[in-house]
């Protein structure tokens, strides 16, 4: 508001009018930095001080004011945490879970995408549609139901509800995937053809190399999900061994409530690879966003 | 001809050979336990024992005879009402400031996506710490200002604004979606709409609103579907599921949680997953109703 009224306000003769604008732009760049740099400061200040808590010692959390920076470090907090109940076990099965369910989710999706995408046949686009509608319905209206044909079927307390349906792809992953197969030119498929090729190969052998950006994107995405999910677990495993991470985490909350700085370091333990996977790609966290945007115009 | 027909059948022989998984799964896993709940909501099924016809009893008994379905409908309806508006301005807010021409974007950009990406039971555990009344990071901020902060998940009348709070931190993974529209919006609307001497504010409006629309709707549209499903959150950050002081964060989901696989009344917990259902697709298709009047798509691309 106030670069509008400087630019309105001043004396509009041509060399004073240049250098107001320039000083008018450099205000305005002080300010965007100022602004971002805040935010940022304040989406950041809940994981720094999730970090420091669970390097303090308990006094330093309990005295008031609470310091920020810990005054002593205690690494030990994170041994005290992964001692606490089976870490590395419930890390083995949460890996077992969301490594099914990685692979699930990408050859499915893929394999799905590439009948919307490429191949034509009656009834396609409302079947395509009927996958976009599957989007609007929530998930707490198939679970009751789900769960008492799990439970029929005797697989309540194994890990195959939480993997099996991702071998079935899922509404956002096939519109994904699709929106990256349509930018693949149709005259590589009809060569292949020429030359004896069924879609069978294509798909595996011409497709799935050519796709890997989106196909990484499906692997981080459904591996994030799986990691962190929380729902799925709590509803189908029962026995304490079969844990994963974050029930476990769950678990641990209950029994050590205010217990902060190891609650904290379980925390930033459980949250770590997801940290981890978003530094290393976030490239492929955002191509995913950037997919589904272009399209929506 | 007949050689090109034939070639026809044969392409989408292929094409059901592919979607086919996407069917099935559709049949086992929504389609088949929808019409599973649809029949079981006029049931008193147990899951083990019984499973009688009785009618339209369960949603009597949930209009008329459960104060606590109606407690969780407010809640769930509350959190909506704040939850979607506020996250969707923020998400836009935290889009526009980062769509400059400034160096440093990509960095601030991983910043305020960051928080979305975090889930589970690690950022609940680590929510209730800043939300804790004594220790916890929030009040210790506002104590610098000499304000005494509320108990946030103890006190009824602050559980759900403190969730609320806590969903805003994580609005980053919409702000990517108006991010990347923004970045497709052509500078020289921008450039026009300067010297015919538009400010920050009418920029805004004349030029970025219009071209985010489609976004907007689709992000409400689905925001809403979220929202209206909320249950880990109450769940972890209530001692098991118990519903916070006075019920204040028992939700909905979470009351058909306790029916269903505390209580396994399941008949009754399926006649709500109908409700449900019902309630989300009125509030889609009130949405998809309001659309033409403010949707604007820009023309050429679909």
């Amino acid at each position: 508001m106030a670069t509008e009224v400087q630019r309105l306000s001043h004396n509009p003769i041509v060399t004073k009018k240049g250098a107001s604008k320039q000083r008018t732009r450099f205000i305005k760049t002080i300010g965007s930095y100022l602004l971002l740099g805040g935010i940022s400061l304040v989406l950041l200040t809940p994981l720094l001080w999730m970090i420091f808590t669970s390097l303090k010692p308990m006094t330093e959390i309990v005295q008031f004011p609470p310091t920020f920076f810990p005054k002593t470090i205690h690494w030990e907090n994170y041994l005290m945490a992964i001692n606490s109940f089976p870490f590395w076990s419930y890390a083995k099965n949460t890996l077992i879970i969301a490594g099914s369910v990685v692979i699930g989710n990408v050859l499915a999706n893929s394999f799905i995408a590439y009948g919307f995408a490429k191949l034509n046949f009656p009834g396609k686009r409302i079947l395509f549609a009927l996958v976009l509608s599957t989007m609007m319905i929530p998930g707490f209206v198939t679970m009751i139901p789900q769960y008492v044909i799990f439970s029929k079927i005797g697989w309540v307390g194994t890990y195959l509800p939480l993997i099996v349906p991702s071998f079935f792809g899922n509404a956002f992953n096939i519109f994904l995937m699709r929106q990256f197969y349509l930018s693949i030119s149709n005259e590589l498929i009809e060569a292949a053809q020429l030359d004896g090729a069924n879609h069978l190969y294509i798909w595996s052998h011409l497709m799935i190399p050519l796709t890997k950006p989106a196909l990484i994107t499906i692997a981080i995405n459904s591996f994030n999900g799986a990691w962190n999910d929380f729902l799925g677990p709590l509803l189908y495993i029962k026995d304490q061994r079969q844990y994963t991470l974050q029930i476990g985490l769950q678990v641990f909350k209950n029994q050590s409530t205010t217990q902060w700085h190891y609650l904290m370091a379980g925390a930033v333990l459980v949250l770590l690879p997801t940290i981890l996977l978003f530094f290393f790609a976030q490239r492929y966290f955002i191509e995913g966003m950037n997919l589904t945007a272009g399209t929506k115009g | 001809m007949t050689k090109r027909s034939l070639r026809q059948k044969q392409e989408a022989r292929w094409g059901f050979f592919f979607v086919a998984p996407f069917l099935i799964g559709f049949v086992l896993f929504m389609f088949g336990p929808m019409l599973f709940s649809l029949i079981g909501s006029f049931t008193d099924y147990n899951l083990t024992s019984k499973m009688n016809f009785i009618g339209l009893n369960n949603f009597k008994r949930m209009f008329l005879n459960d104060d606590l379905f109606w407690k969780s409908l407010y809640n769930t309806a509350y959190f909506t009402i704040f939850n979607v508006p506020l996250t969707t301005l923020f998400s836009i807010f935290l889009a526009v400031i980062l769509n400059q021409k400034l160096v440093g974007m990509r960095f601030f950009r991983t910043i305020f996506y960051l928080p979305a990406v975090l889930s589970g039971v690690a950022v609940y555990i680590l929510w209730m710490q800043l939300l804790s009344p004594s220790t916890g990071l929030i009040n210790t901020i506002l104590s610098w200002f000499h304000i005494t902060g509320p108990s946030w998940l103890f006190d009824p009348n602050w559980t759900k604004p403190a969730l609320i709070m806590m969903k805003l931190w994580s609005a980053g993974g919409a702000m990517l979606l108006y991010l990347a529209t923004l970045q497709n919006v052509p500078t020289q609307l921008y450039e026009s709409a300067e010297i015919d001497g538009a400010g920050i504010w009418q920029q805004f409006r004349h030029v970025t609103l219009p071209m985010i629309t489609p976004i907007i709707f689709y992000d409400v549209i689905t925001s809403t579907i979220g929202s209206f499903q909320i249950f880990q959150e109450a769940y972890v950050m209530t001692s098991n599921g118990q519903g916070g002081p006075a019920n204040s964060l028992l939700f909905y989901n979470l009351h058909m949680w306790n029916k269903a696989f505390v209580g396994f009344d399941m008949g009754y917990a399926m006649a709500m997953s109908m409700v449900l259902f019902m309630i989300v697709l009125v509030l889609t298709l009130i949405n998809l109703k309001l659309a033409p009047r403010w949707v604007h798509y820009a023309g050429g691309d679909q």
